[in-house]
């Protein structure tokens, strides 16, 4: 993850090169880069796809439609996987 | 003594017992408990990923599915909204379409909301997943659910978490003699002679995760927990005793010397 460039939101921490778009990710405020796939987003948070499902403004998204999904400003991401319990 | 195999939705199983894999102290020790188990079957959560902490959190990092078969659960869900999402993220993984469904309708003691529970079993059965449904020792609920299509129905023995054993054999019998899918007993099992006494009453299979992860040795645990479960199936098959309120001798009274009076 890298965290450089001021974004549109102040206090978000950007994820990407740039922070052009205000996100919400697992609950909280981000700003990443424009133009950056859900796909990309995963590669900028160091997550194998295939180990996360991706819930994208409460749709899921196939693992095939993640490059081609862009990330757009006001998009609520939930990235979540498989943890212990019972 | 044979028995017959353990099959739930067509699929046959190595062992009645199912585990968790919630509470562990690390990884290590919940793998190497999970082995000592013996169980095939075995329950995870769905969670947000920690975008704070290691990558390495995620349970696929150290369980491998073509060891396990890997049952995602609803736990933590109090609607039948929530419980569809999540039971809908954990089929996204892309390793089955199975879910142990629970919806909770309780923070204190984490009784299901049966009636909720029921809604999202119907919904989650017409969408094409195989439902192994917690319930409580009701019954009622449990038909209705069989009706809905559940693969197992999954009475407690008690509360989540309790450790309090089977607090009513008679329900739980009662269910297990009159529905036709598989009866696991899910949750309240708290040590070894719980888990005996749980398939003693006839059930297909018991659930567990706290006894075995809240032991002080929990490979230890998870070993006496595979025997209990064997032992307490082989007693049922066997078919015990009448228990009486007067002694029997086991020894003959014919051929007793004279005896000495007092």
């Amino acid at each position: 993850m890298s965290a450089q460039g001021a974004g549109p939101t102040g206090g978000a921490e950007v994820i990407g090169a740039r922070g052009d778009v205000s996100i919400v990710l697992n609950g909280r405020d981000r700003a990443v880069e424009a133009g950056l796939s859900v796909r990309g987003l995963l590669r900028h948070l160091g997550l194998e796809p295939g180990m996360v499902v991706v819930e994208h403004n409460r749709r899921i998204l196939a693992r095939d439609a993640l490059p081609e999904t862009g990330v757009e400003d006001g998009d609520r991401i939930e990235l979540v996987h498989f943890v212990g319990g019972g | 003594m044979r028995d017959a195999p353990f099959e739930i939705g067509g699929r046959s199983f190595a062992s009645r017992l199912i585990v968790g894999t919630g509470k562990y102290r690390d990884n290590e020790e919940m793998v190497a408990a999970i082995r000592a188990s013996g169980a095939e079957m075995v329950t995870v959560a769905v969670r947000r990923v920690d975008l704070d902490r290691s990558r390495e959190e995620g349970i696929l990092h150290h369980l491998d599915p073509s060891e396990f078969f890997l049952l995602p659960n609803t736990a933590g869900c109090y609607t039948v909204g929530d419980a569809l999402r999540y039971a809908r993220l954990g089929r996204a993984a892309g390793l089955t379409e199975w879910v142990k469904l629970e919806v909770i309708g309780d923070e204190r003691t984490l009784l299901p909301d049966t009636a909720a529970t029921l809604e999202a079993a119907v919904e989650l059965v017409a969408d094409g997943f195989k439902v192994m449904a917690y319930t409580n020792d009701d019954l009622i609920t449990a038909l209705r659910l069989e009706d809905a299509g559940c693969v197992a129905v999954m009475p407690l023995a008690s509360p989540i978490g309790s450790g309090l054993g089977v607090v009513n054999p008679f329900y739980i019998r009662e269910i297990k003699r009159r529905l036709s899918v598989p009866i696991i007993v899910d949750a309240g099992v708290g040590t070894a002679s719980d888990a005996c006494v749980t398939m003693e009453q006839g059930v297909d299979g018991v659930l567990m995760n706290t006894a075995i992860a809240a032991a002080d040795d929990s490979v230890a645990m998870a070993r006496a927990m595979r025997l209990a479960v064997r032992a307490g199936r082989e007693a049922y098959l066997a078919g015990r005793m009448q228990a009486r309120e007067i002694a029997v001798p086991s020894s003959p009274i014919e051929g007793l010397l004279d005896a000495e009076h007092a």
